[in-house]
């Protein structure tokens, strides 16, 4: 299948600041491809090199087998930035005419508004849309020139939660007319709900790239925080599903995608514990898991310990 | 429709002059729809007149030039030159402040258009500007013009202050924006008043009087003067060879600090 965009062995440098380290990622026509990770991962510089806004220091990038920067190559392509700027004194309706114009072959204006769901704020000047309203209509001006690929940079910052639903729906409809989306975000549910195929982006390297299922087996659920007077160590916790452990004298702090086993098997040992807490893993320790562990394969053994004397 | 398309791709791209008319109005539109540009450009002109020209109006000079002609062909030249200096100046810079260049630097536009696209919006402004005000004088003061003479001061009014259009591009794209008016108004407001535009330069102090003649909206203001008065300080023929080299020293610069700007952000 044709390759819509295409980064190859792709660097980035922000003078000494490497944003991205050799990064290669092939998007096919028709995927919808999620890239996630944590702030200042690397995402947008990613997305920025893909749409030519950036150049890469070393590498490739490629959007429909040409330079990203191309008139020919961008005129099949709609984008959404973060923090992108619009002319506030202008209607809706008078962007998007704007922005279809820039197009070849751009829809019909009403429907693009149509799709973002701003039809009763077409007279309304963009000054005056509130922040979701905003995100949909640079939906609007993404999707009005009719593009065979979508790059969305993290588009539902900002958005309630009944709007970033049917934002999800419409981003969904959109794929499913066979059109290629790439979408940036750093909430692991958007990529899991939307997308076939997720790519885990950390400090400028593609660290997994497999599809939502795979990836929600690598990284862990939740956390499990306690204390205990029994003198643990980290082989105790051997053969259990844990990816990530930190023993700080009588405080244990662990990752796991199966919290009720670990426990389960502590107490079956009388391990006395206080002050349990499990609680959903946040991205970044869920990603843990990931960057501590290359391959993240195995349940079976603690993906990285850590032990540190407290004080 | 969409099988259409995933079968057939197409490598074509929108007609440019679709675009520069598209972007033209959305940059009038935007004039429009802020009063402090429209007061500033339409409203203080005509005010202007009322102020100084209107007592003058029916006097002349020794040699028949019509004083109140004058004055309002010396308005016309700062209403024209604050909307390339200040609109265009301030408009670009607010647009960097927003970010709008980074959407826009993103689309399938060439990099041109959105200068091309301020000029004529700018250009369109200036124009309603002149006859706002030409309209006023000719009504209120009883100027009276040939119709070739009206014609002919309004081109050159327009085409005189190309080169401030390099200024404001300067301005635009090196300051930010809440520096841009400050530095719109250090730099063009001495300009004007030393040019001769709201003050007879011969009531001048003496070091003005001599700085003048070096300075771009000077020799404007002789080209504009040219056809209301018999005789100028200098040829039209020398004016316009200055605003040429003028025009390009500020076109210069206004392309480096456009590069520039875009080397630091798209790079």
């Amino acid at each position: 299948m044709e390759t819509a965009v295409e980064l190859i062995d792709a660097h980035k440098s922000y003078g000494s600041v490497e944003a991205l380290r050799g990064v290669n990622v092939a998007i096919r026509r028709g995927e919808l491809m999620a890239m996630l990770g944590p702030n200042g991962a690397g995402k947008t510089t990613a997305i920025s090199l893909m749409l030519g806004l950036r150049k890469p220091s070393s590498g490739t990038a490629r959007l429909f087998g040409l330079d990203p920067t191309d008139r020919r190559a961008r005129s099949r392509s709609g984008v959404m930035l973060q923090e992108s700027g619009i002319n506030g004194a202008l209607h809706v309706r008078e962007l998007v005419d704007l922005f279809s114009a820039y197009y070849p072959h751009p829809m019909p204006v009403d429907r693009a508004i149509a799709l973002a769901g701003l039809e009763e704020q077409a007279r309304m000047q963009a000054n005056k849309l509130s922040g979701g309203q905003r995100q949909r209509l640079y939906y609007a001006l993404a999707v009005c020139g009719d593009p065979e690929v979508l790059f969305l940079d993290e588009p539902t910052v900002g958005m309630d939660v009944e709007s970033r639903r049917s934002f999800l729906d419409s981003i969904r409809a959109f794929a499913a007319e066979g059109k290629t989306v790439v979408l940036t975000t750093h909430y692991l549910e958007e990529a899991d709900e939307l997308a076939e195929r997720i790519v885990v982006v950390d400090r400028g390297l593609v660290i997994a790239d497999a599809s939502p299922a795979e990836i929600k087996a690598k990284v862990a659920g939740k956390r499990v925080v306690f204390d205990t007077d029994a003198p643990l160590t980290e082989d105790d916790f051997r053969g259990m599903p844990v990816n990530h452990l930190e023993l700080r004298g009588g405080h244990v702090r662990l990752l796991s995608n199966q919290p009720e086993p670990v426990l389960g098997a502590l107490f079956r040992r009388g391990v006395e514990i206080r002050n349990l807490e499990v609680v959903g893993a946040d991205l970044e320790e869920a990603f843990l898991a990931l960057t501590s562990h290359g391959d993240g394969a195995g349940a079976g053994q603690p993906a990285h310990v850590t032990e540190e004397v407290a004080g | 429709m969409s099988t259409a398309v995933a079968s057939q791709p197409s490598f074509d791209v929108a007609p440019a002059l679709r675009i520069v008319g598209a972007q033209a109005r959305a940059t009038l539109l935007g004039y429009w729809r802020m009063p402090t540009f429209v007061i500033f450009s339409m409203a203080l002109p005509v005010m202007f007149f009322l102020f100084f020209g209107l007592p003058y109006a029916h006097q002349t000079l020794p040699d028949g030039t019509s004083i109140g002609a004058l004055i309002m062909g010396n308005l016309g030249a700062y209403a024209v030159s604050s909307i390339l200096v200040f609109n265009v100046g301030i408009g670009r810079a607010q647009a960097r402040g927003q970010k709008i260049d980074l959407l826009q630097r993103a689309m399938p536009l060439p990099g041109w258009v959105v200068i091309a696209a301020d000029t004529i919006g700018a250009m369109v402004l200036a124009l309603i500007s002149l006859v706002v005000l030409f309209l006023f004088a000719a009504v209120a003061g009883g100027i009276h013009l040939s119709a070739e003479d009206w014609v002919t001061l309004s081109v050159r009014s327009l085409l005189g202050a190309l080169p401030l259009l390099g200024l404001g591009l300067a301005i635009g794209y090196g300051s930010g924006p809440n520096a841009a008016p400050a530095v719109a108004n250090l730099i063009y407001l001495p300009m004007s008043f030393a040019s001769g535009i709201f003050i007879p330069l011969s009531s001048m102090p003496d070091f003005l009087q001599k700085l003048a003649p070096y300075l771009p909206t000077y020799h404007y203001a002789q080209v504009v003067q040219h056809g209301l008065a018999p005789s100028t300080a200098e040829s039209l023929g020398t004016a316009i060879l200055w605003l040429v080299v003028w025009g390009v020293i500020l076109f210069a610069i206004a392309i480096q600090l456009y590069r520039a700007d875009v080397a630091r952000k798209f790079s």
